[in-house]
């Protein structure tokens, strides 16, 4: 069931592919509510890789987990040599960042106006507001995370997960189980969104209405039209995305995860709620994806003949924990996995 | 867009004029700000209007209109753009007024020029636009509305308490009138701004409202721009597709506070004085009613909207009683409609909101929020929507 565009080496047996992300036993606890637990998962370059299981197995959280929209419990993800999502590491040095740089100031005004100007109580409440002011500063690169920042806190050893605009960064793009597309805008404006991160024209450009930002718009809007193109929505441009067919949204949500130009595709049943045609279709769709643009998936799916069509490899979560892991072959030879799904027959 | 429709014959010359308008915009909005900054002047010396009031007093509410208008372009980003629910807005209005009053006036013997307050007011405003945002950023819905009404309700009563530095419930008087570079005023002048001579306020204000509109518009139509949409339209999947969900609505916290800053020093310069009483919540009120009423998120329909919403309030119910008695109406010159004015402006935003919820102007894609079930999904499948994108600050 090996598909023939499979990049070499990357199916191989045997050979040691090169991981692109690896998520070590993730941990995911609500309360008491164990959703997934020590979660092991390694997605090769250019592979399809599967995520199956009965509903509620855990694999929409896990999803989440590896996106950056939830924290693990336990457990790290490291994609592409980085560790990017875990729990903080020596997250107590942060604060001195935020309050360091104002004490300092605090300091050097104090001492200049006992030095200079100590009959004068004016400036001293002029050295309280300043210092005052470079606190607020530094609480608020704390909020916003800045590149720079997080670069810096990097160097000091402390770690901070990463969020949902990191991992894009990064280079994963998503798709949702249930569409989550900016239903009010059109289609391009749509894909135009997820380019965001390609984008670099700044509020002054904007203001300006910079030769620069005029460029990159007009290049943005050709290679989103490309985009949509290659999803198959082309002519479809100006549509607002509520207005379009239920396959054609889940199209759109799929070219919108392209528009960052990611290195890894996550999506989430991306034929679910379709027809047979509409599945074949998709099928294809993915299996183009990795073929032409080079991209490593990872697929959650309930639909058994797009995951045994399309996967190098399928990972079966159950209860919150992998039971499987291997080819399609092997997961379906599996007595865990039928079991899983089927139950244990009657003694 | 049901309207569009029912006028099949119109959208050769309908289209053709908003292509223009999209492709020239900033040379429109001045075209189109000039026409009317000369054209109101002259409305106002006809019949119905020149009953109520001499030309003079009209161009004076026009400039006191203009910075309801600014108020009700910078909430549209807040509300309007990023869907950020703010009832405290006019806190930053206040901050723009005492920065000016604070940089040019006789209570700290300083004299800034208005030109140089301007931007200053409006930076400081925007710096408190991101104090008030950063401890936001996690709420949305009612939950902001009820920590932006209390940042709205602690601003003027800092102002009104902290009286060693702010003069208290006096306020601070003695704010220096804006003056050009180089005219003499003594004797008085075209050029010169002052309480009987409204013009050169009249124009400073059409001149900001100009600048004002160019740049939000190219914002709006900037990658910010479809941030703040993406934002308003879907949090999390803004966030999954890399938008900073911090800087994004922090940023629109900050140019709509220093909007209010424009608003706040022009406030300052023309009434000469500032209390904190002139920035309480019925400010913020008004501003949000004027946002909604003119159609939420259309820059131009907010800007009408308030217009039109300052006018009815604080000068046309005002002057219901002479114009009745004028025309001599049997019972309704017995009605003192000053008492009612309150009353009548209520039913007037109550029967506004039932029978046009989407505003006087609505934004396109507000409209069809509002109205989904008038458009089954799918209707314009067979082609490309006829307002196509370019019909986004149509009416």
């Amino acid at each position: 069931m090996t598909e023939p565009t499979a990049l070499p080496g990357s199916t191989t047996p045997g050979s040691d592919p090169e991981v692109l992300l690896h998520a070590r036993s993730i941990t995911k606890r609500f309360g008491g509510l164990v959703a997934v637990n020590q979660a092991e998962l390694v997605i090769p370059k250019g592979s399809i890789t599967s995520l199956i299981g009965p509903n509620g197995a855990g694999k929409t959280t896990f999803f989440n987990v590896v996106a950056g929209i939830l924290d693990p419990t336990e457990g790290q993800i490291v994609f592409r040599g980085r560790k990017m999502v875990a729990r903080a590491e020596r997250g107590w040095l942060e604060p001195f960042f935020w309050v360091g740089p104002a004490v300092v100031t605090g300091i050097v005004l104090l001492g200049l106006w006992a030095l200079f100007a100590s009959t004068n109580p004016e400036a001293g409440l002029l050295g309280a507001a300043v210092t005052l002011g470079v606190l607020v500063v530094g609480l608020l690169t704390g909020i916003v995370r800045p590149l720079w920042y997080d670069r810096l806190l990097d160097r000091a050893g402390v770690f901070k997960t990463a969020r949902p605009n990191d991992m894009v960064r990064a280079g994963i793009g998503r798709t949702f189980q249930n569409i989550r597309l900016f239903q009010n805008m059109t289609a391009i404006e749509n894909v135009l969104v997820g380019m965001h991160v390609k984008l670099h024209s700044n509020i002054v450009d904007a203001i300006l209405s910079s030769r620069r930002q005029d460029r990159e718009e007009a290049a943005a809007r050709a290679r989103s039209r490309e985009l949509l193109a290659l999803v198959g929505l082309q002519g479809r441009d100006e549509m607002t995305a509520r207005n379009l067919p239920y396959g054609d949204q889940r199209r759109l949500e799929i070219a919108r995860a392209l528009a960052s130009d990611p290195v890894l595709l996550l999506l989430d049943e991306p034929t679910a709620g379709m027809n047979p045609n509409e599945t074949e279709e998709m099928k294809r769709l993915i299996a183009k994806l990795r073929a032409d643009l080079g991209l490593t998936i990872l697929l959650i799916e309930h639909d058994m003949r797009v995951v045994m069509g399309v996967s190098d490899r399928i990972t079966v979560l159950d209860h919150g924990e992998c039971i499987a892991e291997g080819t399609p072959e092997e997961v379906r030879a599996n007595p865990r996995v039928i079991e899983a799904y089927l139950g244990v027959p009657a003694a | 867009m049901t309207a569009r429709a029912a006028l099949p014959s119109s959208p050769g010359l309908r289209q053709r004029l908003d292509a223009l308008g999209t492709r020239h915009r900033s040379l429109t909005i001045i075209l189109g700000m000039a026409l009317v900054t000369a054209l109101l002047p002259l409305i106002a010396t006809l019949p119905p209007f020149s009953g109520f009031n001499k030309q003079i007093v009209w161009i004076d509410n026009f400039a006191s209109a203009g910075v309801f208008i600014l108020l009700a372009l910078g909430l549209n980003v807040v509300v309007g753009m990023a869907g950020l629910l703010d009832l405290g807005y006019a806190a930053f209005f206040a901050i723009g007024a005492y920065a000016y009053a604070y940089g040019s006036s006789t209570f700290t013997d300083l004299s800034v020029p208005f030109w140089i307050m301007l931007p200053i007011g409006a930076v400081v405003a925007a710096i408190f636009g991101i104090l008030l945002g950063a401890p936001t950023l996690r709420l949305r819905g009612d939950y902001l509305a009820i920590v932006t009404l209390g940042f709205g309700e602690i601003v003027p009563v800092v102002f009104r308490n902290a009286s060693q530095w702010t003069n208290g419930t006096q306020g601070i008087a003695g704010i220096r009138r804006p003056a050009i570079p180089g005219v003499d005023c003594g004797s008085g002048g075209p050029l010169c701004f002052g309480a009987g001579s409204p013009l050169p306020y009249y124009i400073v204000m059409a001149i900001l409202i100009t600048t004002v509109l160019i740049v939000l518009y190219r914002l709006q139509d900037s990658r910010l721009g479809r941030s703040w949409q993406a934002i308003r339209e879907d949090e999390l999947a803004a966030a999954s597709n890399g938008i900073n969900t911090v800087t994004t609505k922090l940023l629109a916290f900050a140019l709509g506070a220093s909007v209010a800053g424009f608003a706040g020093v022009f406030s300052a310069s023309k009434f000469i004085n500032v209390t904190p009483e002139q920035f309480g919540f019925n400010v913020s009120f008004t501003v949000l009613a004027m946002v909604v009423l003119g159609g939420i998120g259309n820059m131009w329909g907010v800007a009408i909207g308030a217009f039109i919403i300052y006018m009815i309030n604080s000068v046309l119910l005002k002057q219901l009683n002479a114009f009745f008695d004028t025309f001599r109406v049997p019972i309704l010159s017995d009605i003192d409609f000053v008492q009612y004015q309150y009353l009548l402006y209520g039913l007037l935003l109550v029967a506004m909101m039932l029978t046009r919820p989407e505003g006087l102007f609505p934004n396109r894609r507000r409209a069809a929020e509002l109205h989904v079930t008038d458009e089954p999904p799918g209707a314009d499948v067979e082609g490309p929507d006829p307002s196509g994108p370019l019909g986004r600050g149509g009416t």
